[in-house]
């Protein structure tokens, strides 16, 4: 139990300090770092709450790919990033202000909920003990059977979002050589072989 | 103190989303960290949903924490796509550049 509790608050710790670093440096690659680091954290505190898979989905999606997209695309445009910065402290009083009520309002709520009794019995799907079925056996017998046709959903998203990053970003360079492989199968063979009356002894 | 409950993940959560709003606030001009931001409250969201779910031991939490997932890599994917190619036109991110549309 006290490992766990230290656990956590050594997790949450890392998580919100992360969080606060990648709002406040100065270097948007440190920004991309951080942002890593939180994810790290917030799987860790994933694992503590039972839900080992998405942990691991936490990793591989966000860490392994976002954040990398992230990094490419930082390293890859060239700006000035201290311009950007202009007018930081400027916009401190009203983001602080309104983060601040935000923060305020939503701890308000997390002190004052309370749940019905009805709601603790385990809900649509309750979850089994982790000793019989593991977590990721759980998850999976939910999404392929109750939410067959979301989980089908969410692959066509991912689909419109690859296509429609393809399509933006692609463009036709000028002065590239490259195949073009329907010109070289319609070429007629009257046009690239000729036949030629060699004389003897003369050669062409 | 050690006793770890559910408000003490909600306390986690809320602060990461109050952050995430300060950060779009705080770099009113720089669209990535501004994204970055965006991606910081979409985890508050999951950390969130994870935790009801564990407390309520009910798996729905976790299925919608994965769909928030896929959304959330694909919204970034898109994003950063139109940024590149903002960037290829007009050669800057600065939010305050982005008034073409006059909107």
């Amino acid at each position: 139990m006290i490992v766990q509790g230290l656990a956590f608050y050594l997790f949450a710790f890392i998580t919100v300090a992360a969080g606060l670093m990648v709002i406040s440096v100065r270097n948007p690659v440190h920004s991309v770092l951080f942002l890593i680091l939180a994810f790290f954290n917030s799987a860790g505190l994933f694992i503590l709450l039972g839900a080992e898979f998405l942990a691991m989905i936490l990793i591989v999606v966000y860490v392994g790919a976002v954040a990398v997209l992230f990094m490419f695309v930082v390293m890859m445009l060239d700006i000035s990033f201290v311009e950007l910065r202009q007018g930081f402290l400027q916009y401190l009083p009203i983001g602080a202000l309104v983060g601040l009520v935000m923060l305020v309002e939503l701890l308000v709520v997390v002190g004052g909920w309370t749940l019905t009794p009805e709601t603790t019995k385990g809900g649509t799907a309750p979850t089994p003990a982790p000793d019989l079925v593991s977590n990721t056996h759980a998850l999976g017998e939910l999404l392929y059977t109750h939410y067959i046709y979301l989980f089908q959903a969410a692959g066509l998203i991912l689909l419109v979002a690859m296509i429609g990053a393809i399509v933006l970003t692609h463009r036709r360079r000028e002065g590239v050589r490259r195949q073009r492989i329907g010109d070289q199968v319609n070429r007629p063979a009257r046009e690239t072989v000729t036949v030629r009356d060699v004389e003897t002894g003369k050669g062409i | 103190m050690l006793e770890i409950g559910l408000s003490h993940y909600l306390t986690v959560a809320a602060i990461l989303f109050a952050l995430g709003i300060f950060g779009i606030f705080l770099n009113r001009k720089n669209v990535i960290i501004i994204l970055m931001s965006v991606e910081l409250m979409l985890l508050a969201v999951n950390i969130n949903l994870v935790a009801f779910s564990a407390h309520l031991h009910d798996l729905v939490g976790q299925i919608f924490a994965m769909f928030v997932l896929t959304v959330a890599a694909a919204e970034a994917a898109i994003g950063l796509a139109i940024l590149v190619v903002y960037f290829r036109n007009r050669g800057s991110i600065a939010v305050e550049d982005i008034n073409m549309m006059k909107g």
